[in-house]
């Protein structure tokens, strides 16, 4: 399981409030999914580069998060540039890919590249759990937090369970391979998980009610915003007000 | 006081399991009385309805029959055993479904939150507990990267940070080491609580309570002390 695999490090990014972090992140992120001029989104991407610096994170780890997402966008690079209308560029057999199909590519692969590089930098050098802490401090409502909270911990429980599952199926023989047999079992594997997953809900909640819950959870760590926060803040807020601009105001 | 104060008292209780075909209930006209300071301890196979005892006693099954006291009062609704469970901390068989909070601090917070004190009562109550079962500095660790003997003592932790006045333990010697299960005992014996203890390890319930109850047949029966087998070396609990 990767979870916090960047949140222990001692930059300056480490060290900032995670709550001026989130607001930063999801104003960043929401500029830089809207725009699509190339001025707004060079400027972007450059300054996620600028933050993945300012954490001062492995670089190996970073590039294979990105790998991941790469994965998914090159099947848009097969279809895209061959399904979108407009000026042909070249040709692929009887295939005739678009001028305009190629910068649609470009630029999603531009724009999910610098989100994910941002909140690399920005969220990933928080613990999560710190992250839900201050998600609950800006007033997400709190279902949604128990939820991300329920999730985080039961996640690693039920990933040891299916491991189980698995590792009983293998000492059995059991090979996954092209036909009914392995359907079946795999459905029925999840059929299992799900059943456990229901039968675990049920306990917990029990030994919640035997310790007094009556709907709700107390959030216990307190976050002080300091002049450094608040600096950054100020800073980050006008760098991406700045992209804003070159997208939506400065005209060409 | 010649007379004890009963902390616990079940009359006749009987349960079936809604939608169990056979329709054989788990517990069959059971009694059984815990008095304050009293240590008992309780054996049966697997399946034989303890865990569903302890369910009944803090209100999370509701008897088919038969009638439960607590602390000197009737207990029929869930409003009753509100109060049921402030002062009878209930140890879970699995330490996973009784931690569910990312840290340990907040997890033994969680039951004196509940119960209206403050965060720094709270958080004094949480380094008290820990200090007394030998967690100091526990506080910041994450629930789910604990060993499973670190869970089980966080687990207590979070029923005694309650303060409950009866402790009802399923299993709680199952899983540990050793050295664990000399702290557990170490604790239990150094404690002024009165508990049940549901056990498959004898030499445990030796050390830990005074009475042993035997469960079967959804009855409760009382084992000689002296006489006690280790079911540890008797065939028929394997």
């Amino acid at each position: 399981m990767h979870i916090d695999n960047f949140a222990s490090g001692n930059s300056v990014l480490h060290h900032l409030d995670p709550r001026i972090k989130i607001v930063v992140a999801a104003l960043f992120s929401v500029v830089v999914a809207l725009a699509d001029k190339y001025a707004c989104l060079s400027a972007a991407l450059c300054v996620s580069l600028a933050l993945l610096l300012l954490a001062r994170l492995p670089l190996k780890q970073v590039l294979l998060r990105l790998l991941a997402v790469n994965t998914f966008i090159l099947f848009l690079w097969v279809f895209l540039p061959f399904t979108y209308g407009g000026k042909e560029l070249f040709t692929v057999g009887p295939l005739a890919a678009t001028r305009e199909g190629v910068a649609y590519a470009l630029i999603i692969t531009v724009k999910s590249n610098t989100i994910v590089l941002a909140l690399i930098a920005l969220l990933g050098t928080s613990p999560v759990i710190t992250l839900g802490h201050a998600l609950s401090h800006l007033y997400v409502p709190d279902k949604l937090i128990h939820l991300f909270f329920f999730s985080l911990r039961y996640l690693q429980v039920l990933h040891l369970e299916y491991e189980r599952l698995r590792d009983a199926m293998r000492i059995r023989g059991f090979k996954p391979g092209t036909n009914l047999h392995t359907y079946r079992t795999f459905a029925y594997l999840v059929g299992m998980l799900l059943i456990k997953s229901v039968d675990r809900a049920d306990r917990i909640r029990k030994a919640m009610l035997c310790r007094g819950f009556h709907g709700k959870l107390y959030v216990l760590s307190h976050f002080e915003l300091q002049r450094k926060d608040v600096f950054m803040f100020v800073f980050m807020v006008l760098i991406v007000s700045g992209m804003a601009a070159l997208q939506w105001i400065i005209p060409k | 006081m010649d007379n004890p104060e009963v902390i616990i008292r079940l009359q006749g209780v009987s349960f079936t399991y809604p939608g169990n075909p056979s329709k054989r209930p788990v517990l069959n006209d059971l009694n059984l009385q815990l008095s304050r300071g009293e240590r008992v301890g309780l054996v049966g196979p697997n399946g034989s309805g303890k865990t569903t005892l302890f369910h009944l006693i803090v209100g999370l099954l509701t008897p088919t029959q038969g009638e439960i006291e607590v602390l000197g009062k009737k207990r029929r609704e869930e409003r009753d055993f509100k109060e049921v469970r402030e002062k009878v901390g209930l140890l879970f068989q699995d330490a996973d479904d009784q931690l569910f909070c990312p840290t340990v601090a907040e997890d033994v917070a969680f039951g004196p939150l509940n119960l209206g004190k403050t965060r720094e009562e709270s958080m004094a109550i949480v380094r008290e507990v820990l200090s007394t079962l030998g967690l100091q500095g526990f506080e910041d660790r994450l629930t789910y990267k604990l060993s499973g003997g670190e869970k089980r003592l966080v687990s207590l932790a979070t029923v005694l940070a309650m303060q409950p006045e009866v402790l009802i333990m399923d299993e709680p010697s199952t899983g540990l080491d050793e050295d664990t299960l000399e702290r557990l005992v170490h604790i239990l014996t150094n404690s002024d609580l009165s508990y049940i203890i549901a056990s498959h390890n004898g030499d445990f319930l030796t050390r830990t309570t005074d009475v042993v109850y035997r469960l079967g047949q959804g009855r409760l029966s009382r084992t000689a002390f002296s006489t006690y087998p280790n079911p540890l070396t008797q065939g028929h609990y394997r």
